[in-house]
């Protein structure tokens, strides 16, 4: 049993106890460099795995060796160590950033993004229930912290309601845990997806509540209407790069619901496949129109990010409910391309804003840009990439998953809804792009105060905006990937197979 | 047993989600740890209610499910935590908003206006 798959969560767990304790957390320099050390090995880890995973099939890590129905266990399967390592980009690149100043303005920034990151990669990886709740917390309470960091009243308002509504979100995955404990007598996945078609009689109906619970759950975690509306203040409350980091966040909830509703309530149910699908469609489809008017109503750019992230998860989420191989590797793609590029521009949201000295970034014409050719280029990148035109990955992902859905039973609705939403995305985002950098009210006014971009920040921004043109040109073996991702979390009895006899 | 339980977590449910629904932090704050204890006492009885039974093997005839006992464990320390969490940010929200209401402003209506006036009045304010 190689231990590589549990590396990924010891990396940011010893980065983060490391970053609390005197050499390493004492100065600011230390810590800077500390933490961007660790989040450089973090990703050199999981970039292992996902080599190694890509060679030899998928890995079982048994905690304690204790066997796989009744230990814990993690499963890296082409799917989570992808994700994990998405998780290690965006982590490095949201260090570096907070590394030129904003990483001051409040204490234990660095310790806190490590055990984020240690929640995430946790939830990613976790091949047990119970666990993807306790990682699920993990990740909450840093993420409570860090909205804090730095903010003023509009975030204290904002973090009071977003942790209100985990806690109940928490308190509701317990009860739906119970439900399928009591139920299923296992919280292994696969262990649970072999008894579901068991069931008989009543408990059918216990294990469909339970079922259903969790999808509440999720759809909060992920922000799928009715369930989003703490997501567009938190995110704008909250300063640009930990928004940016938060946006693998709404992911882990649309991730969890790939896993639960293809692998335990997928094809091979019984009474309760596919319990979720119709749930699924309508509540994505409302997302998606509830994203794109709040996209057209955003008065500054954060906000207008924001709006972006409730439409893709409304994207990534009707995806979920086709529950084709295709539809899955299409979610993959688009999930991997989306998490970069909205995290780009809440970096580019505040660089714009540092650069407008008392607009910031709202929509409205105000002072030139110091720098506005080179933040210009980047927006421009950002913009066509998250509308989907062509070049970039944002066209690949659109034209895949709108060819994923021909077949789908509601495309009919899908279709039209989703090119007018994108079409409102364009709009929105080519005004707010005209109104920041063309629509200056003073010319030659001094500039001495405004800072320029930092190269860290430069560094960090060109990370997430290069992945774009990156995913793009090596779209071939990009999709490959997904598609044996995809077809791996399809493929019902071979996960069962796996998990349950190879982890010894 | 099982009806005096049921009707326990029930209780506690309904009282701790009304609790939720009000608009000001400390009775929120309340209900969500009433919420925790009913969910607490749901976990433990997914294992089913039994009596006289050891969690170990051997040591008894039958014997209890041990893993709900470790879940309300684990459940219990991360709802401790997150209570603790949550107690000292309605106090910070209390101190950095200037009042204790959820949305971080006095509600404005008519109704709400009256009732304050009166309670002004009364001298209870």
């Amino acid at each position: 049993m190689s231990h590589l798959t549990f590396l990924p969560l010891l990396s940011p767990m010893l980065a983060g106890v490391m970053l609390l304790v005197s050499p390493f957390g004492k100065h600011k320099i230390n810590r800077r460099i500390t933490s961007v050390l660790c989040s450089v090995l973090t990703l050199i880890i999981s970039l292992f795995l996902l080599f190694d995973v890509y060679t030899t099939g998928t890995q079982i890590y048994a905690i304690g060796d204790w066997r796989a129905p009744f230990g814990i266990i993690l499963v890296s399967d082409p799917l989570s160590t992808l994700l994990v390592s998405l998780t290690a980009v965006l982590g490095l690149a949201c260090v570096l950033y907070a590394s030129a100043g904003d990483d001051d303005k409040g204490s234990f920034f660095h310790p806190l993004v490590h055990f984020l990151v240690l929640g995430v990669n946790g939830a990613f990886l976790t091949g047990d229930v119970f666990n993807l709740f306790v990682f699920f917390e993990v990740l909450l309470i840093a993420s409570y912290s860090l909205l804090m960091h730095g903010g003023d009243k509009a975030s204290t308002r904002a973090a009071l309601q977003y942790v209100i509504m985990n806690l109940v979100g928490s308190a509701i995955f317990l009860i739906a845990l119970g439900i399928l404990y009591g139920v299923l007598g296992t919280l292994n996945m696969a262990d649970m997806a072999q008894k579901v078609p068991l069931l008989q009689g009543d408990d059918v109906y216990l294990a469909k509540i339970g079922g259903l619970l969790l999808l509440v759950v999720f759809a909060l975690k992920g922000a799928l209407l009715p369930l989003h509306l703490w997501l567009p203040n938190t995110y704008a409350s909250a300063i640009p790069v930990v928004a940016a980091l938060f946006a693998i966040m709404t992911k882990v909830g649309v991730y969890s619901m790939m896993r639960i509703y293809t692998l335990i309530f997928g094809y091979e149910a019984g009474a309760l496949s596919h319990i979720a699908q119709s749930w699924l469609w309508w509540l994505a489809i409302a997302t998606i129109a509830m994203g794109a008017i709040g996209v057209i109503a955003s008065k500054d750019l954060r906000k207008l990010t924001a709006n972006l992230v409730i439409v893709s998860v409304g994207t990534l989420v009707a995806l979920v409910a086709v529950q084709t191989i295709e539809a899955t590797a299409s979610a993959i793609y688009y999930l991997v391309h989306s998490t970069l590029v909205t995290a780009a521009l809440f970096l580019l949201a505040d660089l714009i804003g540092q650069q407008r000295p008392n607009v910031y970034d709202r929509i409205t014409a105000g002072p030139a840009i110091k720098q506005a050719k080179l933040l210009g280029c980047c927006f421009l990148i950002a913009a066509i990439a998250v509308i989907g035109m062509p070049p970039f990955s944002g066209f690949i992902g659109k034209i895949w998953l709108l060819q994923s859905t021909l077949d789908a039973e509601y495309a009919i609705v899908f279709w039209p809804l989703y090119l007018l939403a994108s079409l409102a995305i364009l709009l929105a985002i080519a005004k707010a792009g005209s109104t920041v950098f063309w629509h200056y009210k003073s010319n030659g006014t001094d500039k001495s105060g405004v800072e320029s971009v930092q190269p860290v920040q430069l560094i960090a921004l060109i990370i997430l905006i290069s992945a774009s043109p990156l995913m793009s040109i090596f779209s071939g073996p990009l999709t490959e990937y997904a598609i044996a991702a995809a077809t791996q979390l399809h493929d019902f009895h071979g996960n069962v197979d796996t998990i349950l006899s190879r982890g010894m | 047993m099982e009806l005096l339980y049921a009707a326990c977590v029930g209780l506690l449910v309904s009282c701790g989600v009304f609790l939720i629904l009000r608009s000001r932090t400390f009775p929120v704050v309340l209900g969500l740890t009433m919420f925790s204890y009913a969910v607490n006492l749901f976990l433990f009885s997914s294992g089913r209610l039994s009596l006289n039974k050891a969690t170990v093997i051997g040591h008894s005839s039958e014997y209890a499910d041990p893993l709900p006992q470790a879940l309300v464990l684990t459940a219990i320390v991360i709802g401790f935590a997150m209570t603790a969490f949550v107690v000292i940010l309605a106090m910070r929200g209390r101190a950095d908003l200037g009042n204790d209401h959820v949305d971080g402003q006095e509600p404005s209506g008519m109704l709400t206006k009256k009732l304050h006036k009166s309670a002004q009045i009364k001298g209870i304010k």
